[in-house]
């Protein structure tokens, strides 16, 4: 496309074009990236897109803590789902340590996912709507993000970076607040899902906006490394829920909401689906939710009770190896991966023995998808490329790492 | 009394209420916009948040001045003056109630009564797309200058469709004369009866003139950051912001007076009220339809998202122009047919 442009530049040697910086810091990029576009009038003959403006060395940094304090890390990246993030880094160390996760935590985690899932489309989808210029959809669905967050609150105490679960489990059972506020939750979700569906999923002007823009299709997408919903608009069901369960997701009944032309609006329509099934993965757990332990039995790993630490001698050592970060973990090479809010969330994990990692690999959705970028908005508009990037939802803290 | 002095007082009294009524609507549409979205709004200056538009205007003036040394510094202050000049000069023909008797003597409330009062009001509007333009230009940012090209060719798009729909009016009415379209209303039925298509081109295009949601692209700040007042700081930003209320305003008004009848409410004649009472209940009248189409105005920009470029343009040239035109052709032979030339 370069080579085209510039050969456009030699033989129509008048024509200039407009060099246009969209970012580092620009109202629609959400965060931190830039695009250096050649404009010609409002339609975009090249795009550069540059990466690493808030690159803070996470995997370089992994490989000198202990792996529950890697964890707060795993926050960092996609921070409008960290608790799928903690979930599945939780779970690359339990493969790596082969260690079993007792039902009820699985379950417990299983709501807590899907919870941050939602949290996360809502942000997309608002978002989409928001940079249509339908403000009100935004902030009026927005609440109940914050009523999602409210329940992190009650389960972790944090509510952005959750840093929640522990390897093993969950640091502690759902207090009964939580689990009145998931109710409350999921009575209200539905008739606000409903409402901002009604405002802007048939909106006349709101379909000619989205609909074939920044479209890629399933072959590019797959040729990409596209994952998550991003590759389910353009027609391919890939859903690691299904295909590689983990968390006992092979216990729920979903349906996994595909597209056809991998345009903003199938994008949206696919999360906008994810949502409810989302809510009915929430309600199956609910109901099925098995009594039992929230955690497995790994000493090494677990933070025993403050009681047990006081009064006997195990527990106490324990909790100095683990707080101290000296506890050996095994040696090992172990992927795992979940369905993150944007697609496919891998850990690589490579252990040579000690406190550390010795390698950890982060495969980051974003980082992908913004590889496709310039294919998908070269000759389009500028309206559209703006469009396409919070429909692909590039989350700048996932992009960098 | 001295008629120029009456003149110059109700000249004051109008611009006075236009800018307190441009001044509340910011106010208002916070509201409003909190309303829709569940939100409480402006709450903390005064009781129910409303010496925030005070705040605010001590605010605009306070901030620092900032002039980017790379742009042309007389046009960049030039644009955002043109902006607010010809917002206000728009008011000028709007008739805002019936005569008033003071001391004998009676004076019309109307600025003054143009026999080509709707060819001033349209001169006057194409003159803001100046402002904009010079100002986007000036700014010598590139965002600013795809926000100023945007602006220029929105507005001279839907000027056209405006215009037509317009013509149709002035062919029923006969008169250019907005005190006289008012008139008219009142003997007859609003303007709207006859011109329901004239009224919704009329509709659109002025919330394509006034730069308003769905036709707010020139400023849309998630693909062109502030758009043609990016480069603005404090005052100069103050009077862009401040001249698309006064716009909003003063469109309601010509919305009004062309279609809804004006300042004449329903059996105004019958209910037994004279002189200055009927005046002043015809201006509560007009006041009231005018805040509804302000009120339409926000409802609108808080729930519609907005249109692309070349979208715009479509709609612009393929859709209102052709319906404007046939508009009138509908209207001709009506006319033609019922002998009503």
């Amino acid at each position: 496309m370069t080579k085209q442009a510039e050969s456009n530049q030699t033989t129509e040697s008048e024509k200039v074009y407009n060099i246009i910086n969209l970012g580092p810091t620009h109202p629609a990029t959400h965060g931190i990236f830039q695009n250096i576009l050649k404009m010609d009038g409002e339609i975009i003959m090249d795009a550069e897109p540059t990466v690493g403006y808030i690159h803070r060395a996470f995997e370089k940094i992994a490989e000198h803590r202990p792996y529950n304090q890697i964890t707060p890390l795993t926050d960092r990246l996609n921070y409008c789902s960290s608790p799928i993030n903690n979930m599945g880094w939780h779970m690359t160390v339990e493969k790596l340590i082969g260690c079993e996760v007792p039902k009820r935590a699985q379950y417990m985690r299983v709501i807590i996912m899907e919870l941050s899932r939602i949290a996360d489309h809502v942000i997309c989808t608002t978002i989409i709507g928001q940079d249509t210029g339908a403000t009100t959809g935004f902030l009026y669905f927005f609440q109940m993000r914050e009523k999602i967050y409210e329940i992190f609150e009650e389960i972790c105490g944090a509510r952005l970076t959750t840093n929640i679960g522990r390897i093993g489990g969950m640091e502690r059972d759902f207090s009964e607040t939580a689990w009145k506020k998931l109710d409350i939750f999921m009575k209200e979700f539905p008739e606000y899902l409903s409402e901002f569906q009604n405002l802007i999923e048939r909106n006349r002007i709101f379909m000619d906006r989205t609909i074939d823009c920044g479209p890629i299709s399933a072959e590019r997408a797959l040729a990409y490394g596209f994952t998550g919903p991003n590759l389910r608009a353009a027609g391919v069901d890939y859903d690691i829920r299904v295909a590689m369960p983990y968390s006992s997701y092979e216990d729920f009944e979903f349906n996994i909401p595909v597209g056809q032309n991998g345009d903003t609006y199938d994008r949206f329509m696919v999360r906008i689906q994810e949502m409810w099934e989302s809510l009915s993965i929430i309600r199956q757990a609910v109901e099925k939710m098995p009594e039992g332990p929230f955690h497995a039995d790994v000493p090494e790993f677990y933070l025993p009770n403050k009681e047990d630490v006081y009064s006997k001698m195990e527990a106490l050592i324990f909790h100095f190896k683990i707080v101290m970060g000296e506890t050996d973990v095994p040696k090992g090479e172990v992927y795992h991966s979940v369905e993150g809010g944007n697609g496919e969330l891998g850990f690589y994990l490579v252990s040579d023995g000690g406190r550390a990692p010795y390698r950890l690999h982060f495969r980051r959705p974003c980082f992908i998808y913004y590889q496709a970028y310039p294919e998908m908005i070269i000759n389009g508009l500028l309206s559209d490329a703006i469009l396409t990037l919070s429909s692909l939802n590039v989350i700048a803290g996932e992009l960098d790492a | 009394m001295d008629p120029l002095l009456i003149k110059a007082i109700i000249v004051l009294i109008v611009f006075a209420i236009t800018l307190l009524v441009a001044t509340y609507s910011t106010w208002g549409e916070r509201k409003v916009a909190a309303f829709l979205q569940d939100r409480v709004g402006p709450d903390r200056a005064g009781p129910a948040g409303l010496f925030q538009p005070l705040a605010d205007a001590v605010k605009m003036f306070m901030k620092e001045e900032i002039i980017p040394s790379v742009s042309n510094k007389w046009l960049f202050v030039l644009g955002p003056c043109i902006s607010m000049l010809t917002a206000l000069m728009t008011g000028v023909v709007i008739p805002w109630g019936g005569e008033l008797t003071i001391a004998g003597q009676t004076f019309d409330l109307q600025i003054v009564d143009l026999n080509i009062g709707i060819l001033y009001l349209f001169g006057v509007v194409s003159l803001g797309v100046y402002g904009i333009m010079i100002g986007g230009w000036a700014s010598n940012n590139k965002y600013s200058l795809l926000g100023a090209i945007r602006a220029s060719s929105q507005m001279i798009s839907y000027e056209i469709a405006m215009g037509l729909a317009i013509v149709a009016l002035v062919m029923t009415t006969g008169t250019l004369s907005l005190k006289e379209i008012v008139q008219q209303q009142d003997a007859g039925f609003a303007n709207i009866v006859y011109q329901p298509l004239g009224f919704i081109i009329f509709l659109i295009c002025a919330f394509a003139e006034t730069n308003r949601a769905p036709f707010d692209l020139p400023e849309c700040e998630t693909e062109l950051i502030g758009g043609y007042h990016t480069e603005y700081s404090s005052m100069k930003l103050g009077f862009f912001l401040f001249a698309e209320y006064i716009n909003m305003f003063v469109s309601s008004m010509v919305i009004v007076s062309f279609y809804f009848g004006g300042y004449n409410f329903p059996f105004q004649h019958e209910i037994g009220l004279e002189g200055n009472i009927l005046t002043f209940v015809q201006t509560g009248f007009f006041f009231l339809k005018v805040s509804f189409f302000v009120f339409f105005f926000w409802w609108v920009r808080w729930t519609l998202p907005r249109f692309r470029y070349d979208q715009l343009m479509n709609l612009g040239w393929k859709v209102l122009l052709p319906l404007a035109l046939v508009n009138i052709f509908v209207t001709g032979l009506i006319m033609y047919f019922t002998g009503n030339l």
